[in-house]
This record gives C-alpha cells, structure tokens and sequence, in this order.
C-alpha cells in the first residue's frame, strides 16, 4: 500500500463512508437544529437585555452586567458539565440536549449583549435629541430612530460571534448530545477508521459555510453609504 | 441650567412674542445652545420657569412629549434618521406621536418639503442630499408637526457657503408666515433683515438686546461691541 492509498484509505474509505453517511446526516440535522434554536434564543435574549440597559435602572443593569460578564468569561465546557453533572444532585434533571442550548443561548446573549449595547451607545447622541423634540418618546425613539441604525452597525460583530458560538455546539458530544461531532466519533470508534471524523468535517462546512456567506450577504444589504 | 458646578445660565429673562424672531448672538460657550435646549427641555434648568404658549413646561408632571411636538428644533448638525427617506424622517413622529395613517401622514410630509423646496426629494435617503437639502427637510420634520414656535441652532454653520442661502430663504419664508422663531447663529445679514430683536449673551448671561439696527450699529455695552466688531471683520 502506497503512502497515497493509505492517506486515502484512512480518511475517504468508500465503504466506511457508504456506512456512516446516515449517521452523519442524522448528527448534522441535530446539530442544524440546535445551531438554529441557539441563534434564534440567544439574539433575542441579546437585544432584550441591551434594551432592557438602556433604561439606565441600576439594579437592572448590575444584574445584567453581572450575568454578561459571567457568560463571556466562563469557557463552555465548564458551564456545560456544570449544568449536565452538577444540577442532578440538586434535582434538577436537564436532557444534554436542553443543557447545550441553554448554555450556549446564555453565552451567546452574554455577547451579542455586549454588541447591541455598543451599538445603541454609538448612535449620535444629535439622533436622540432630534427625535425626543418631535415629541416621541423614550422607548419609541429607541425602537424606531436609534435601534434600526444600531443593528445595522452590530451586524458584522454579531455575524462572527454568532458563527464562534454556534460551533461550540460540538461540545454536546461530551454530554450524549447526539450531534454530528458525536455522531462521528461514535462511527469512527465502530470502523476503527478516521473516515468519519472526515465526514464530519465536510459536514460542518456545509453548514457553516453558507451561513458565513449568509452574514456577509446581509452586512452588504444593511451597509448604507455614510454622507 | 449647571453642568456640575459651573453656571451655564444665569438670571436669563427673556419673553418671545408670536410671530416674532428673536436671534441670539455671542461668543462660543456663553450659553445659547443650552438656553436653546432648555426652551423643550432637552437640557433641565436647576431652577426658574420657562412658559411656551401659556403652558408651563417646567412644571412638574408636564406632558414633555405633547409639548415637544408643538416646538419645533433645527439642528447645527441637521440630525435627520440615516434609515430613514426624507419622507419618512417628516412621517415618523407624524405616524408614531400623532397616529396619523400613512396615507395622511405621506400628504402632510410632501407638504411640508414642498414648502421648504424640496418637493422631488421624498423619497431619497439623507446621504443622497446636499447639506442643504438635509437642513431643509430637518425643517420641514419639525414644521409638519404644525409647531407654535421654531428654535434653531445654528442651522447654517455645518453648510458650505454656497448653500447657506436656502436654508436662510427656507427661514425668511416662515418668518413671513408669522412662525414664532428663536434663532442662535451667526449670520448677521440674516440678523439684519430677518430678525425682530437681537439678544447678545456672554458667559451665560444677556448682555444686551435690542432691535438689529440699533444693537449692531450703536452696541451700548463695550463685550457687544467688542463682539460684533470682530464678526462684522
């Protein structure tokens, strides 16, 4: 066997790859699902939390600088063995599923927080001004003059983090998530072959790629020519 | 009117009659900007009373926004909405504070930029206008709320020479249309045909006011002098 067969044989085996290919695409739509699911929670816990700050209570706000900083310092995996190993003992009993979404929509709000806010703040405070002398109030000149023109600046941001974040779904696999890293690693101990773990890479970029691809799309769209 | 300890306005007495404009002159951090945002509160006074249309809007528990809306303000920096058309920067609070349809709302926002000349204009976004052009649909944002006064700070100094005149001739029109109008600025041949008094303020106080002929050609005080001799250089 050449030096070339066996790179071949131990990472693009037809026959290993014929095996596991149902696997695999179960392991992706799982992961799809919880990507999905994240991205959705965690934005929308992120804008809320920002607008939310924006009032300006204290109490409020130190709860929330609290539970964003918290988020963004932990690494994943400690709050994902936390949840999954720890709250048992207390019984609270969370399916690997339900702990790797709540972890990563947390982590993910912590952040895209952080970038909303940034955004709110760096609206011209004159927006402010001349939409409050028109008589609209608060609340509504957040919603309708400053929060569209915000977004529009957080979108290239909160493309990255939200692409950073959903790969960590890869970290289900430590917890019984039956996800596509899972899924692969179980097939690669079964065939005794890195075919799937292979597999399981492509996999990953079908399903990052367009979305990469996805958040430049909508950076351009948002993008508006500066006067 | 403070930030912190430093006074920024003090012993400010001053009334507006309708259908006057009264401009406001001196140098630059003696205070009319503030005194400016203090008439719809966008600044709070420590103390003292500020009455617009009989109203007192210092009062505790005034409606802000039902007064705002009846007191139009012009920007140096004209502040019109990025995301928004020309149209919808003078719709917004037509639709949002006064919960006018759309259809209604669109009506009175081609009214209003057919009065400040900008008829064709609707529909382009802020960055696709002269710096003129956005002055002027900042003003028609605030005249299609059919406000009781106007106050306008520095409405010209972010322009280009050039086009300086339409918003001044956009101002002159209101002015014969009877709009109440307070003005901070520097332009003093605008001053000089357009206004009905002129107030000189320094370090937070008036110094002297008068009618514009009067103040700019026989100053009683040595700072007003001292002031419009350097401007009129």
């Amino acid at each position: 066997m050449t030096q070339y067969e066996r790179f071949f044989d131990t990472f693009f085996n037809p026959a290993v790859m014929a095996k596991y290919f149902p696997k695999i695409i179960e392991g992706l739509l799982v992961t799809c699902q919880i990507a999905v699911l994240v991205v959705v929670s965690g934005l929308l816990a992120g804008l809320a939390l920002a607008l939310l700050r924006s009032y300006r209570w204290a109490p409020v706000n130190l709860l929330i600088i609290f539970f964003v900083d918290m988020f963004r310092a932990l690494p994943p995996l400690v709050l994902i063995l936390i949840l999954y190993f720890g709250l048992p003992n207390v019984g609270i009993t969370l399916s690997g599923y339900v702990v790797l979404w709540l972890v990563l929509t947390c982590i993910l709000a912590a952040f895209s927080e952080e970038i909303f806010w940034a955004g709110i703040l760096s609206v011209d405070n004159g927006q402010w001004m001349a939409s409050r002398s028109t008589g609209m109030s608060y609340t509504q000149t957040l919603l309708y003059v400053v929060l569209p023109q915000a977004i529009r600046l957080t979108i290239p941001p909160l493309t990255n983090r939200t692409i950073a974040i959903t790969k960590n779904t890869a970290l289900g696999m430590v917890i019984g998530v039956d996800e596509l890293l899972n899924e692969a690693t179980t097939a690669q101990a079964f065939a005794g072959n890195a075919t799937p773990l292979m597999m399981g890479a492509i996999a990953y970029l079908v399903l990052f790629v367009p979305v990469v691809y996805l958040g430049r799309y909508i950076e351009l769209r948002f993008a508006w020519r500066k006067a | 009117m403070s930030y912190e300890k430093l006074k920024v306005l003090r012993g400010i007495n001053i009334d507006v009659r309708p259908s006057e404009l009264v401009f406001i002159i001196g140098p630059s951090g003696s205070g009319k900007s503030t005194l400016l945002r203090c008439c719809n509160r966008l600044e709070e006074p420590d103390s003292g009373e500020i009455i617009v249309d009989g109203e007192a809007i210092t009062a505790k528990g005034a409606n802000l926004n039902a007064i705002r809306r009846r007191i139009g303000m012009v920007f140096q920096s004209f502040n019109l909405y990025p995301h928004l058309t020309a149209g919808g920067n003078v719709m917004l609070a037509l639709r949002k504070v006064l919960g006018k349809p759309k259809a209604e709302a669109r009506a009175i926002a081609e009214a209003a930029l057919v009065r400040v000349g900008l008829a064709d204009k609707i529909d382009n976004y802020p960055n696709q206008l002269s710096g003129g052009q956005q002055q002027r649909a900042a003003i028609a944002r605030a005249l299609a709320l059919e406000p009781k006064i106007m106050l306008f700070d520095e409405p010209t100094s972010a322009l280009d020479p050039e086009l300086v005149g339409d918003v001044l001739n956009v101002m002159a029109e209101l002015k014969r249309s009877g709009m109440t109008m307070v003005v901070v600025s520097h332009e003093m041949r605008f001053a000089k045909a357009a206004a009905d008094r002129v107030v000189f303020m320094d370090g937070g106080v008036i110094v002297e006011q008068g009618a514009p002929a009067d103040l700019f050609a026989n100053p009683k005080q040595k700072r007003t002098r001292d002031f419009v001799g350097q401007i009129e250089q």
